[in-house]
């Protein structure tokens, strides 16, 4: 087993045990807290997909997230009022019925906005990605059906088949299962031949299209696949706050997603995990502290990326390996 | 003479008031080695860089095994057969050179939206790249990554993802920059042995090397095609002299 495995193993027990031992010390709130942890993780294993593997510095990841969370928001609300959601299709509080619709809206908005921002690159990638994520924001601020400004709220949690999710350990050992099944499948495609081409597409698009694989179709789907990930973490994040508002289609959450990766490791497995674990620590304890906790998670992001490129996977780790 | 592979008819390219490509006509015929030959600045890059698609041309036709690419954008002229190199070696760096050959072979097979297969355990993958390294002696470096490789290796490199390609035409944009006398006259023979798989047009300032291979020169001068012809017609050709070899001798 090499360095970098033993890392990820015991990242993910640590994610696993702190808060089962919290639970049986009666301390729900760290429970809540790892929940936390959990979803913002997944939710930037979808951008490190595109930002990691495939190089794409999507500044507006949060149009993804906060869809799916309005997804989970819209349906929960419509069900327990008893409406239908259009003409005669019933809404649901089934969670995995949400959680495919999240990804299939998430998809399908991706789509579109991949096709036009992906006909850029550098500086207006990341510009385009923002512009469309602010659209998508302000649309759902003049939205008074679902709450506009003041969100959503949603009066109990979606239902898991045969789990009590209003639970905290229970719904945090649905969110953890749901981002070891994606990072399972993160690997798998990181290493397989679409995988391939979208690295090689990072390192050098002219070489991908000299053999004659076009960079966009590659991208493209990258960056698709990426935005259902993070669409099914925002529907996650919903049910965890019980609570959708226009801040998840924030930039600031854009930005909170790509400063997770760059602390805890651009393009690395668990990269993401241990960003969200850096992050909501210092949240949690400097935010204890002072209100302007984030002046010194600033410190700490510039001491990363001027001393330690490779974010906490790369000081644990070493350098990235291909085959 | 028979159909040629790659056609080119009047080819045109301004930068500004630069005319890099001023109608310019070249053939490739099957079997062939065509050399291309000029001082600095004559265009020569530019020109590669149109046929291959990385650079839209003004005006003029390239056809290829006798279809108009002229609309193709790079990917696509290379799914149709035509491989190139670059003059200055590009490479998936972070990439071994196996896993940079192997990307060739999966474009090949026209392969690339498969999501679970691991490539690094594709032996219909692994296997035909190993035999494209052993080709041009590099076997022993393939789990080196890209960026270091010695310049001369990844000169080999390129040569090999090209030949993974299979391709119907070659295009080598300086393959011999660079390389040591040593370096130049074995890949000076290895080309030779190519030109039965694919015919190619060839970019080279190493005039031994374009002498003993070219079965035809074209002399591009600023932008324009002032000769072309066998080695002999190019080498007594009066303006040549005068225009390019009369500087270098």
């Amino acid at each position: 087993m090499n360095r970098e495995t033993t890392v990820n193993l015991l990242l993910a027990l640590l994610l696993l045990g702190a808060p089962i031992l919290a639970a049986n010390l009666g301390e729900p709130f760290y429970v809540t807290l790892a929940t936390r942890v959990v979803v913002l993780a997944l939710a930037a294993v979808g951008l490190n997909l595109a930002l990691g593997l495939g190089g794409l510095l999507s500044f507006g990841h949060a149009a993804f997230f906060g869809l799916g969370g309005y997804v989970a928001g819209i349906l929960a609300t419509h069900a327990f009022n008893g409406e239908p959601l259009f003409a005669d299709i019933p809404a649901t509080t089934s969670m995995p019925l949400i959680w495919v619709t999240a990804v299939v809206v998430a998809g399908l908005v991706a789509l579109p906005i991949g096709a036009i921002s992906l006909r850029t690159s550098g500086v207006y990638f990341i510009m385009i990605t923002l512009a469309f994520a602010q659209l998508i924001y302000y649309f759902a601020i003049s939205w008074p059906a679902y709450g506009g400004e003041d969100g959503l709220s949603m009066s109990m949690r979606n239902a898991f088949p045969g789990v009590n999710t209003a639970k905290p350990l229970p719904y945090f050992l649905i969110c953890y299962a749901a981002l070891m099944v994606t990072l399972l499948l993160f690997r798998i495609v990181e290493g397989s031949r679409f995988g391939s081409a979208l690295q090689a597409a990072r390192q050098n698009g002219t070489r991908l299209a000299a053999v004659g694989i076009a960079p966009f179709s590659i991208r493209l789907v990258a960056f698709a696949v990426s935005a259902m990930i993070t669409g099914f973490a925002g529907a996650l994040y919903a049910d965890l706050n019980r609570f959708v508002g226009p801040s998840m289609l924030s930039w600031h959450m854009s930005g909170e997603l790509i400063v997770l990766i760059i602390l805890g490791g651009k393009g690395r497995l668990f990269g993401p995990v241990a960003g969200a674990m850096i992050f909501v620590f210092f949240e949690y304890v400097l935010g204890g502290i002072t209100e302007r906790w984030q002046f010194f998670l600033g410190l700490i992001l510039l001491g990363i990326v001027l001393f330690a490129r490779g974010g906490l996977l790369g000081l644990l780790s070493g350098k990235p390996r291909h085959v | 003479m028979s159909e040629p592979i790659l056609e080119i008819r009047d080819l045109r390219k301004s930068f500004g008031a630069l005319k890099a490509t001023d109608g310019v006509s070249v053939e490739l015929q099957p079997g062939q080695i065509h050399a291309l030959i000029g001082p600095n600045g004559a265009g020569k890059s530019t020109l590669i860089h149109q046929i291959a698609g990385s650079l839209r041309a003004d005006s003029g036709t390239i056809r290829f095994l006798g279809r108009d690419v002229s609309g193709l954008d790079m990917a696509a002229r290379a799914r149709l057969g035509l491989a190139r190199s670059f003059q200055i070696s590009s490479l998936a760096q972070e990439f071994s050179a196996l896993r940079n050959v192997m990307l060739a072979v999966q474009a090949r097979q026209g392969s690339s939206f498969r999501f679970f297969r691991q490539v690094a355990s594709d032996r219909d993958l692994i296997e035909p790249a190993m035999a494209m390294l052993e080709r041009v002696d590099l076997a022993a470096r393939a789990h080196v990554p890209a960026a270091e490789l010695s310049h001369g290796e990844r000169r080999q490199l390129e040569i090999a993802i090209a030949l993974a390609l299979s391709p119907k035409a070659f295009l080598f944009d300086e393959p011999m920059a660079g390389m040591g006398p040593e370096g130049s006259k074995r890949l000076t023979t290895f080309l030779d042995g190519l030109r039965h798989e694919a015919p190619m047009l060839l970019v080279e300032h190493d005039m031994d090397a374009v002498f003993a291979l070219a079965d035809r020169i074209s002399v591009l001068v600023y932008g324009r095609i002032i000769a072309t012809g066998t080695v002999d017609e190019i080498r007594s050709d009066p303006e040549v002299r005068r225009a390019y070899l009369g500087e270098a001798a």
